[in-house]
């Protein structure tokens, strides 16, 4: 691996916010999913983070996070006893996919800073990078 | 070591510990919403310290080497969090944030302190 720049740090950041918005984009999208069985429901899907360490860099300090995995959640489906519906088993229940829209709702906030943030280093970073360059003139 | 070298030496060296710490609160910023992940920092004023005038170390002979130390020998801390939270991270974004606009102003005021001598040099230069 080469060594991490600040741009690297804030970009690859960036994108791993950008999968864990597509996931919270999915898990929304798909609330009303419903299913005639248990095994075919929509699992609500979250991303894993882990702190990427450049092996140049040793005990730098610099690091940056990447999505090393998308993990579907196992917990239970809803069950609803809806006999009319059309999707209903022969017992007249429909499965609905385990989500909690306002986890999902606070989720994608801290996403959308945490996003923010990293562009704010990046513009800092940036201005005084060119800043840097332009010394002594 | 020459007069010049001499004469920016200690504005060089702020900048690039400057330049070290952005990339650290960077990091700390990058991973705010990594589980486990442990906030870094580097302590200015004893950074500053070791790497222009080698630290604490004390010479008591004149065979002893000068440390001359540089920024890369910089002690990298691991910040105590104010509210530690369940999933191990240490990051309290409003710290981090606060830390990385004092760091951004005190690197462009060490800029102008170097485009000031830079400037003086050039004037003593053309004799004007």
């Amino acid at each position: 691996m080469k060594a991490l720049t600040i741009f690297d740090v804030s970009g690859r950041a960036m994108a791993a916010q950008q999968v864990r918005l597509n996931t919270v984009a999915s898990n929304l999208a798909n609330v009303m999913s419903i299913s005639g069985s248990a095994d075919t429901v929509y699992k609500p899907m979250k991303p894993v983070f882990e702190t990427q360490y450049s092996n140049l860099q040793g005990n730098s300090g610099i690091a940056t996070v990447d999505t090393v995995g998308i993990q579907a959640s196992d917990a239970p489906p809803e069950k609803r006893y809806e006999p009319n519906h059309p999707l209903a088993d022969k017992d007249g229940y429909i499965y609905a996919p385990p989500i909690d829209q306002s986890a999902e709702m606070v989720d994608m906030l801290e996403t959308s800073r945490q996003y923010q943030n990293n562009i704010e280093v990046l513009s800092t970073a940036k201005t005084l990078m060119l800043k840097t360059i332009s010394v002594g003139k | 070591m020459n007069a010049i070298d001499q004469y920016l030496k200690q504005d060089g060296t702020a900048l690039s510990l400057r330049q070290k710490r952005l990339d650290i609160l960077g990091s700390n910023i990058a991973n705010a919403a990594t589980p486990h992940f442990k906030a870094r920092d580097i302590d200015f004023a004893s950074a500053f310290k070791s790497a222009t005038n080698g630290g604490d170390l004390v010479k008591t002979s004149s065979m002893h080497i000068d440390t001359g130390g540089t920024a890369d020998t910089t002690d990298v801390k691991y910040r105590v969090p104010v509210s530690p939270s369940l999933d191990g991270n240490t990051v309290e974004l409003h710290v981090e944030q606060l830390q990385f606009a004092e760091n951004a102003t005190h690197y462009e005021a060490t800029l102008q302190f170097l485009n000031g001598r830079i400037q003086t040099l050039r004037s003593a230069l053309k004799g004007e």
